[in-house]
């Protein structure tokens, strides 16, 4: 094990780093969005999210991320592998956070919103200012273990063909047959990752303010 | 004669099979504090919500100042669109119970929020008119304040000074002092009084019974969802013929009823 092939795993966690950041902040627009579908009061739009949530919640993600990549080329859209395993990434993200982000919606006082209705809010308003901020505060610990596990799972868009710190590994391993210490320094960076992921998660979540102390 | 600030016509709610409000009918003169009183349960918080449209009446009307609120007139109880209804209700300023100040906010974001957003002010705008209003209930120094950092009653003070940056004619008091400790009810009464002063109409749901006495001019007493009385302190407080409001008026002799005349 070498400096240099170390540093080849570093540079390919880059990529790691990148398409799990990428991937939760889609998630998470995308987790408000349903969200914000499931709370309209429209049925359609209501059944649409439940859909979507349960498929991706109940598919695993290696079966979704080799769907994407085999299905889109059949209707015509051939992707870039990166472009592919941050949206299959994202989706499934999306479908979690959603149902995390249910809880800190539920959670909001309906007082609250009845003091938005009296001050004017049309229901989409208040939805942004009030409802999002809120639930967001309130499941912002469940927000920081989702990234946790998306960091993880990103392990497995290797099979999409985007070169990711495990990809790295298994080609590394592959060629200088040394996987022992290979693969335990992938996951010594993971948990490196991971463990700054969680440090700065907890200082983000003592700096919210306001989060009610109930 | 110039329309009513507000006016209740037969309101009636049911909730399931219990029967909140029976028809329930009154007016409140612009300019003029009226005083919902009567035990818990008497219906008064659900009178206040209905005429907010927080809560839809199950029969009856509101108008307010002239104009229908939550259905339209005419034949058919039709509901008012969404954007009418806000029309009409941005007259209204409410104050709850429990203040519902938005906990992610500092007081001057919840006093300026719906200025910007709703109102489509500019920052520096919206929050030089929010900071008058926090002035005015003797908090700009706590400007930039979390609710969670703010004691009960400079809470409700914020939540006071919310309502009054969006201009309302109208402010409508849910039990404003009910979770109130009591040396903090003074300082929330008497922001009360001055807005009294200055010519608010106001309806205001309370168990002061010495506020009601001393600020409002017109008593609406409630008992098992009907409207016992709706008249001046000096009729209601002077001469309570009516068994039930000598019996509720007793329980608050300890509080402060003595003082009446």
């Amino acid at each position: 094990m070498t400096w240099k092939l170390f540093s080849l795993l570093l540079e390919a966690s880059l990529m790691t780093i990148f398409v799990s950041t990428v991937s939760i902040l889609l998630g998470l627009v995308m987790a408000i969005i349903l969200s914000g579908l499931r709370m309209s009061g429209n049925r359609v739009a209501y059944a649409g999210a439940g859909v979507f949530i349960s498929f991706f919640r109940g598919v695993p993600l290696l079966v979704q991320l080799l769907l994407i990549f085999n299905l889109l080329p059949v209707i015509g859209i051939t992707l870039p592998s990166l472009a592919t395993a941050i949206i299959g990434l994202s989706l499934c993200t999306a479908a979690y956070q959603a149902e995390n982000l249910r809880g800190g919606f539920e959670g909001v006082a309906p007082g609250l919103i009845e003091s938005a209705e009296m001050a004017g809010f049309t229901k989409v308003q208040s939805f942004i200012w009030i409802r999002t901020p809120i639930a967001l505060r309130v499941t912002f610990p469940a927000l920081v273990n989702e990234a946790i596990l998306i960091l993880k799972a990103s392990s497995l868009v290797s099979v999409v063909g985007l070169i990711e710190l495990t990809k790295m590994a298994q080609n590394l391993s592959a060629s200088t047959y040394q996987p022992l210490p290979i693969f335990a320094s992938a996951g010594l960076i993971y948990l490196a990752i991971n463990l700054v992921v969680a440090w700065i998660g907890r200082r983000a979540e003592n700096a919210l303010p306001g989060l009610p102390s109930r | 004669m110039s329309d009513p600030a507000i006016k209740v016509s037969h309101v009636s709610k049911q909730f399931g099979d219990t029967q909140v409000l029976r028809d329930i009918s009154l007016e409140v003169a612009p300019g003029t504090v009226s005083c919902l009183i009567g035990p818990s349960g008497s219906g008064k918080s659900t009178l206040l919500r209905c005429m907010a449209f927080l809560e839809q009446a199950t029969s009856g009307n509101i108008h307010i100042e002239g104009e229908p609120l939550g259905f339209t007139d005419g034949p058919g109880r039709k509901r008012q669109s969404p954007a009418e209804l806000r029309r009409v209700r941005s007259k209204i300023g409410m104050v709850f119970q429990q203040f519902n100040l938005w906990p992610h906010m500092t007081a001057l974001g919840n006093v300026s929020l719906a200025l910007r957003r709703v109102r489509g002010m500019g920052r520096a705008e919206a929050e030089e008119r929010a900071m008058k209003q926090l002035d005015k209930v003797g908090l700009k120094e706590r400007a930039h304040h979390y609710p969670a950092q703010l004691s009960g009653g400079q809470q409700q003070r914020v939540a006071i000074a919310r309502a009054l940056a969006l201009d309302p004619t109208i402010m409508f008091f849910d039990e404003p002092t009910s979770a109130l400790d009591p040396e903090l009810t003074g300082e929330v009464l008497s922001v009360m009084r001055e807005l009294a002063a200055e010519g608010m109409t106001m309806v205001v749901v309370t168990h002061e019974i010495g506020f009601a006495a001393s600020v409002g001019n017109r008593i609406a007493f409630l008992d098992g969802g009907r409207l016992l009385f709706h008249d001046t302190p000096e009729v209601v407080f002077a001469a309570p013929r009516e068994p039930r409001l000598e019996q509720f008026l007793d329980t608050y002799l300890d509080r402060g009823a003595a003082m009446l005349k």
